[in-house]
């Protein structure tokens, strides 16, 4: 299709000045958080109401184009990467809180709106939303509910899945119906769960009821050092059977520690091979008996070094250096990728070692930084871009990391999304009879298949061609590893 | 030949196939068209590390045998299911997706649900999901076949969180009418108190707080009333629905979902749960007039009576919403075939 043609249909429908085409307006959304992925999209339309998203669905069903919405871009799986011949549907003008109502502990906002933007606009009512992705600063809620997004609050406070009342969605044809409701359920089937994490493939997220909590009074964080990742693995879980679940159990490894440090400096040991942040929020009273407790667990489970935030400024601190993981490996690499592959916590020992070996056996560094509670991983593979064969192994190393996940009864993403990054690990972790009911549950939705195409899931061919077998539960390779 | 394999020939020969559980909520959601095949044989938990915070069970596995493993372990199903006989399986939980008095807490039972394998109307023998907290690698089919009374497929294992015992359980109970213990639960849900249940019946509201002891005694002191005694007898009470309000034969029981701060002059709930989230109210027999009511509240009403024979006592659904429903159902069954006559089958009935 024409690109005149094209715009000049979504103009009908669409004020001027949002609809660009010019490669200089186009440019910046060739990519979104993952930049090793990048296209031009044929027309970019920010709209700002309503009847322009499903102006634009309608005329792009009818011209059977390609539409893929994008929030914030700060995804890190290209879910938002553009369609070199369709549309990039810019959501970033619908940036309005529409509505707080604090007696029901609710907020009603656009999917454009910043995460972090609405605990702040009701912090003075000392209530927020509980997800907190690293990227919160920027990401959007939209975003966050294509993905369902997680953070490092999700063992105590649940996902994004977990924290929304309903969501309202543009369907394919323009048509709008809303999911979910205030109440807390909803007849019929669970549309909002299917509609969460659907990586924009269902349909384009119009509004968003979000729950929101009380903040809690007090917010104590404690910092541990281990000589050994096993033991600090072990902590966790002695921790979880005396019952506790801390708001937050953050692990990085010894690579990730020297990083941070030299960065932030932030009071790390350097000389941990594995150093875990533990938080405990609640009432004061509440915070304070769980905090020696967690301090007992921690000595007992052979922590070689133990320090509590005396104060809120120090509490920020500790965590200023988990949250700087990222930026902190980018100083010490000339790139880096990141993987989001999640295990049953008890293998943590057995995949790290794995990792170990791909790492010396790639001759590329990883550094580790881990959402302990839950068991997500986030290997750091560190590279350069402009080395072609390090791309490769990067690419490759990062492949072999997702199977291993798969391969001890994890899966490939916990919180980051498939997107187009981890397409081909999708055929890992799924036979072609789960693909194809994927697939058909798509057309349920969006039967011309315009909206986002090409992402979260494989179509058979490509997993022909990518030719990895499924591992088959029960039979998998490597029976040796205890799996139940 | 194994169940399964069995179902799945049934399906793929394009043979109809219902399935009941421990047959203790088939008064829910509509009959059966066909015969249907108990999946109770099909039992056993399968996986069980209390450190993981997951259980995984075949579905006839009974509601029963999976909380007392939890329990000692000291652990529970964070959703606290109603328990409306013995013979109930986590299949069955599952398929109706109710959850009990902790829902407010802790979540609802799709909340709790991290993976499932199902049969689909193909008679093809999926896995969604998994057994770790966090996974969104494709659509997210284990939490939609939560609450969809087996229709989508054959519920056939179950990953599920578990949580630990709280260290200490207390329950305040406050005497008021109902207006003033919603006001009460407004002003409570503003502050970080371990509530972990909050109903009202018989003129009196109940509290429940759960946490580190110490927590639990300082918002106990702020929340004021006096400590019920039998505290687990009456949330197991309301939990499995058991007191006489709720088993009275000469009117028909509706649970009525609707937002929390819904007026209590705006319905007339003999009892409410989650802190006003649930309303129970009782109806004359074939009088379905509780579906205009709570739809005009913004919310949806489900007819809970042993003996209702026409209907399958669900709200009605808005047509973009039915239509979705639908199309979600051929996209799972495309033939039809799974527990015909349940949940969506009159659904455009408007009663």
């Amino acid at each position: 299709m024409e690109t005149g043609q094209l715009v000049a249909a979504l103009a009908a429908g669409v004020k001027s000045g949002r609809v660009l085409f010019r490669e200089q307006d186009t440019a910046p959304y060739e990519c979104d958080g993952l930049t090793m992925f990048k296209a031009k999209p044929k027309v970019v339309v920010l709209p700002k109401t309503r009847d322009e998203v499903c102006h634009v669905l309608k005329t792009c069903k009818s011209l059977a184009v390609p539409v893929v919405a994008r929030g914030a871009g700060t995804g890190l799986s290209g879910g938002a990467l553009p369609h070199a011949d369709g549309v990039l549907l810019v959501m970033s003008k619908f940036s309005e809180i529409l509505e707080i109502d604090e007696d029901a502990r609710i907020a009603r906002v656009e999917p454009g709106v910043r995460n972090l933007a609405i605990s702040e606009a009701v912090n003075h009512l000392d209530l927020y939303y509980a997800p907190d992705p690293s990227s919160q600063i920027a990401c959007s809620i939209g975003g966050n509910i294509a993905e369902n997004s997680g953070g490092v609050h999700c063992l105590k406070y649940g996902l994004t899945v977990h924290n929304v009342l309903s969501v309202t969605i543009a369907l394919d044809d323009g048509s709008i119906v809303t999911v979910g409701s205030d109440a807390l359920d909803s007849p019929g089937y669970d549309l909002l769960a299917l509609t969460i994490g659907s990586e924009g493939l269902l349909g384009v997220v119009l509004e968003i009821t979000v729950r929101l909590l009380p903040k809690p009074e007090e917010t104590r964080v404690i910092m541990a050092a281990f000589d050994d990742v096993t033991k600090a693995g072990d902590s966790v879980g002695n921790i979880i059977s005396a019952g506790i679940i801390p708001a937050g159990l953050e692990m990085m490894d010894g690579a990730a520690v020297a990083a941070v440090e030299d960065f932030v400096k932030a009071g790390y040991p350097l000389d941990a091979e594995a150093l875990l942040l533990c938080e405990v929020d609640g009432t004061k009273a509440e915070v304070a008996d769980e905090l020696a407790r967690v301090e007992a667990l921690l000595k007992e489970s052979g922590a070689t070094m133990l320090r509590v935030a005396t104060n809120e400024a120090e509490r920020l601190l500790f965590w200023k250096g988990r949250k700087s993981a990222f930026p902190a490996v980018g100083r010490i690499s000339p790139d880096y990728y990141c993987m989001d592959g999640t295990i049953p916590r008890k293998h943590l020992s057995l995949v790290l070692g794995r990792m170990r070996e791909m790492s010396e056996r790639h001759g590329l560094r990883c550094a580790n930084v881990f959402h302990a509670g839950d068991g997500n991983l986030h290997p750091l593979i560190l590279f350069d871009a402009n080395n072609p064969a390090e791309v490769k192994h990067a690419e490759d190393f990062g492949a072999e990391i997702l199977e291993l996940c798969v391969e001890v009864g994890g899966t490939i993403t916990g919180e980051h999304g498939v997107g187009v990054e981890k397409i081909n690990e999708m055929c890992v972790q799924f036979s072609s009879d789960e693909l194809t009911q994927f697939h058909s549950m798509k057309a349920a939705f969006d039967p011309t298949g315009i909206l986002n195409p090409g992402k979260a899931v494989p179509t058979l061919n490509r997993c022909a061609e990518f030719g990895k077998m499924h591992i088959h539960h029960g039979q998998m390779p490597h029976p040796e590893l205890e799996r139940f | 030949m194994p169940l399964i394999d069995t179902l799945c020939e049934r399906l793929a020969a394009r043979d109809p196939v219902s399935v009941v559980g421990g047959d203790t909520k088939s008064f829910l959601a509509g009959r059966l068209i066909d015969e249907p095949v108990s999946m109770r044989d099909h039992a056993g938990i399968v996986n069980y590390e209390p450190t993981e915070l997951v259980l995984t069970a075949k579905s006839g596995t009974t509601l029963y045998e999976i909380e007392s493993c939890l329990n000692d372990a000291r652990q529970m199903l964070p959703f606290e299911p109603p328990r409306l006989g013995e013979l109930s399986t986590i299949g069955g939980v599952m398929a109706s997706g109710l959850s009990g008095p902790r829902r407010i807490h802790l979540g609802s039972a799709r909340d709790c649900v991290l993976g499932v394998r199902l049969i689909n109307g193909l008679g093809h023998h999926l896995r969604f999901g998994g057994e770790v907290m966090k996974n969104v690698a494709g659509y997210d089919l284990s939490r939609l076949s939560v609450g969809a009374f087996g229709t989508l497929g054959v519920l056939t294992e179950i990953s599920v969180k578990v949580l630990p015992i709280p260290e200490k359980e207390q329950t305040q109970k406050l005497e008021c009418p109902q207006a003033k213990a919603l006001e009460t639960l407004i002003r409570i849900g503003r502050r970080p108190y371990p509530v972990s249940a909050a109903s009202w019946i018989n003129q009196v509201l109940y509290v429940r707080l759960s946490g580190a002891a110490s927590g639990v005694k300082s918002a106990a002191a702020a929340i004021g009333g006096e400590i019920l005694n039998e505290a687990d007898q009456f949330w197991s009470e309301l939990r499995d629905m058991n007191t006489q309000q709720f088993t009275c034969t000469d009117r028909w029981l509706w649970r009525i979902s609707v937002a929390p701060t819904t007026p209590t002059d705006a319905l007339d709930a003999f009892c409410f749960d989650w802190a006003g989230g649930q309303r129970w109210i009782t109806a004359p027999p074939d009088d379905f007039s509780p579906f205009e009511l709570a739809s005009r509240l913004g919310g949806h009403a489900v007819c809970f009576d042993r003996q209702r024979g026409v209907g399958t006592g669900m709200q009605p659904l808005e047509s973009g919403i039915l239509r979705l429903n639908r199309r979600v159902k051929e996209a799972m069954d495309p033939h039809g075939l799974i527990n015909r006559g349940r949940l969506l089958e009159e659904a455009t009935h408007a009663n």
